[in-house]
């Protein structure tokens, strides 16, 4: 039971993770049809800005100029680069995001360095927030799954239930449409990749300082949050929020399991040893592969449901 | 014209090179092979440092042969092949002695190649200074003449891990999280041996091997070892790995004492001290907290590059190869290996040895504790106001492990 209840509060709160992650991807996918290759980026990027601000400003203003600025930066890049590719198509679209990751990593390395840098969190998120079975429940893992929550939410609300997100939707589908009745279709673009990336900002801003905030950061999440976004349907909001939840809750629960292949056999009674033919394959443990876990489902999900747990087109 | 000019220059200085301190003020070029770039570049960029600074501050007494050593570094981004077609470089740009220490991914390709390299070009023969690259294997089944090791391998610092815990009853549940390649294995492998060894009474009660670089989230495992009811663990995890391990653990407020590989190397220890009640136990062969000659060079160090350096084997290097070229009153690295073997010579720790059949230093080990700064213990490690503070040293009879090699020296 207590060891139940605490790795489903650590399968939660990373799944949740793994969204604040992987939303704003999917909302630049879902309006503008960029698969984002520098989204990981922008979230470094936003724990490296949020980490020199809290040094002047104090890490709750950060909170919200970081993911500002990231988002500005992401408005820019769209403005004068990803604008002048698009005609040519989806392909250089993703390969020019592909540059500019390389290039984030770059200017990253080259202003604050190789090292990791001392990112920590504010007094207010230091320590427990309480405790189950003697175990804690840290403040700052709570506080990513309130921000995630909060994320949803609010895109959600911005999507379906405002002017612009109507204006948004309309653009996706019927450019010419909404450009004719007057709106900027150019600028909506904008506002979507500056916001999709200034999500990724703040999700750096909170990342980093729970995590670690270095070089590498960007690196360590980029394919698994393509994962999050294909399992979950491409450009579904609500997918990519149900597969975050499951590949938490499956992975933190597969770390338990100590069984492997030749165990269950050896359970049925079948003579498993190391001299058997695959001996080193049957012995792998569940927990071994745990962390594979997550790039199996996103090959099982291509193979038969290529268009995802929640998503509406078709691969 | 330009190569006749250097031949004939070459020959002079040789045709010279025939009296008794013949080594004296010649240069010691050193290719330093390790990742410049990529992940591990703080690494590689500090052990570069280090490697400089040394040789720029070595005393008479450190540098007996009163050579001048050299070291440039070449970016193999922590690649093997890399690595290697770095090596065919060195030796064409007429380097004689190669250094390379982060992972024994490269270190056992490389030594293999220098090996064949040796035997394809008499006369052009390279040394092979190992500084950190801890595979037993290295000085063993896969033992090569020209490879020198100056750290201390797994199997020695499993062996001085163990007797420590010999003397500490409290130690009954040990719990392995390491990572899943030949190190981690490694660590698994041979503190499994020494415990049933020393400790036939402690038990593993639990054991993850986790994909190098792949965990984000170490909370699990961190459940998993709370409810094996583990009362110690070891780890020889590194860089990110280890910062979220310990991140973890902190978080969950589990208060149980790690004993880790690299708890010193670049960027944990900024992590580390931001972990409120974290127990950290360091073996190594040095710890942070070193006085006289090392303790001088550690906060020049920091001074001017406001970096630290914890890789103290680059020190023994560069001192072990000085009193080699004196020796040999040469630096021929024909000679010089010759020299090496069975040396003995004062290092950091004190009297060092370069054994000679399997060419791995013997040398003391420390077993040391992240602890906050006290007047006494005052280095400022990443400048975070904590550094690891000595607990126990074992001599060099303790770690030493036996050998297979079976050395095939040139005839």
């Amino acid at each position: 039971m207590e060891f139940f209840v605490i790795s489903l509060l650590n399968g939660l709160s990373y799944g949740l993770l793994l969204f604040m992650l992987s939303s704003g991807l999917t909302l630049i996918f879902s309006m503008m049809g960029v698969l984002n290759f520098a989204h990981a980026s922008f979230y470094m990027v936003g724990a490296y800005i949020a980490y020199t601000l809290s040094e002047s400003v104090g890490f709750w203003p950060a909170l919200f100029l970081a993911p500002l600025l990231v988002g500005v930066l992401g408005a820019a890049f769209e403005r004068y680069c990803l604008r002048r590719v698009h005609k040519f198509g989806h392909v250089p679209e993703l390969l020019v995001t592909f540059g500019l990751s390389y290039l984030l990593l770059e200017l990253v390395q080259l202003i604050w360095g190789r090292a990791v840098v001392p990112y920590g969190l504010p007094e207010q998120l230091q320590g427990p927030l309480f405790t189950a079975f003697g175990t804690q429940f840290p403040k700052s893992r709570s506080f990513i799954m309130l921000v995630a929550v909060l994320m949803l939410a609010s895109v959600w609300l911005l999507l379906t239930r405002t002017r612009i997100g109507l204006v948004i939707q309309a653009a996706l589908t019927h450019p010419d449409m909404v450009e004719s009745l007057g709106h900027n279709v150019p600028r909506v673009f904008m506002l979507v990749f500056g916001g999709g990336a200034a999500l990724a900002g703040l999700a750096g801003v909170v990342g980093g300082n729970t995590y670690v905030t270095d070089p590498g950061m960007a690196g360590a999440v980029g394919p698994i949050i393509f994962v999050v976004v294909v399992v979950g349907g491409m450009g579904s909001l609500a997918g990519a929020f149900l597969a975050s939840l499951i590949i938490g809750v499956v992975q933190t629960f597969a770390v338990a399991l100590d069984q492997s292949l030749g165990s269950a056999l050896r359970a049925v009674g079948v003579a498993v040893t190391d001299q058997t033919f695959g001996a080193s394959l049957l012995n792998l443990t569940v927990s071994q592969v745990a962390p594979i876990l997550p790039y199996l489902f996103l090959v099982l999900i291509l193979i038969f449901r290529p268009k995802g747990l929640l998503g509406t087109r078709e691969g | 014209m330009n190569f006749a000019i250097k031949t004939l220059a070459a020959s002079i200085l040789l045709a010279s090179a025939g009296g008794v301190f013949a080594q004296k003020g010649e240069t010691v070029k050193i290719a330093m092979i390790e990742g410049l770039s990529g992940p591990f570049a703080n690494v590689g960029q500090n052990q570069l440092k280090n490697w400089q600074f040394v040789a720029a501050n070595m005393t008479a007494a450190e540098n007996p042969a009163g050579v001048k050593f050299v070291i440039e570094g070449f970016d193999s981004k922590s690649s093997p092949q890399e690595a290697l077609s770095l090596f065919k470089s060195a030796t064409d740009q007429g380097f004689r002695y190669v250094a390379q220490g982060n992972g024994s991914n490269v270190a056992v390709p490389l030594s293999d190649a220098v090996g064949k390299f040796n035997d394809r070009n008499p006369g052009k023969e390279v040394i092979y200074m190992n500084y950190a690259a801890v595979d037993p294997a290295l000085t063993n089944e896969k033992c090569n003449y020209w490879h020198f090791r100056l750290d201390a391998d797994t199997s020695m610092k499993m062996e001085a891990l163990t007797s420590f815990m010999k003397d500490r009853p409290e130690v009954k549940k040990v719990y392995l999280l390491n990572q899943n390649y030949s190190h981690g294995q490694q660590v698994a492998k041979f503190f499994k041996e020494g415990l049933a060894r020393k400790r036939p009474d402690a038990q593993i009660v639990g054991e993850d091997l986790v994909p190098l670089g792949q965990v984000k989230d170490f909370a699990p495992y961190v459940a998993k070892i709370k409810a094996s009811g583990a009362d110690a663990i070891v780890t020889g995890n590194w860089g990110t790995d280890m910062t979220l391990f310990m991140k973890a653990i902190g978080d969950a407020g589990l208060k149980v004492p790690v004993y880790s590989y690299y708890g010193g190397v670049s960027g944990t220890p900024t992590a580390l001290a931001g972990i409120p009640g974290i127990q950290v136990y360091q073996i190594a062969y040095n710890h942070s907290n070193y006085t006289g000659r090392m303790g001088d060079l550690t906060r020049q160090f920091q001074e001017k590059f406001g970096d630290d350096f914890y890789t103290f084997s680059i020190y023994n290097g560069l001192v072990l190869l000085s009193h080699a070229m004196e020796k040999a009153k040469s630096t021929d690295p024909v000679k010089v290996a010759a020299a090496m073997e069975g040396l003995k010579f004062m290092g950091f720790n004190g009297e060092s040895e370069m054994r000679k059949s399997d060419h791995q230093m013997q040398q003391g080990m420390w077993i040391s504790k992240w602890e906050k700064n006290t007047p006494k213990y005052n280095y400022n490690e990443e400048k975070t106001g904590y550094s690891f503070v000595p607990v126990k040293y074992l001599e060099s009879y303790v770690a030493s492990t036996p050998t297979s090699c079976q050395m095939k020296r040139p005839s």
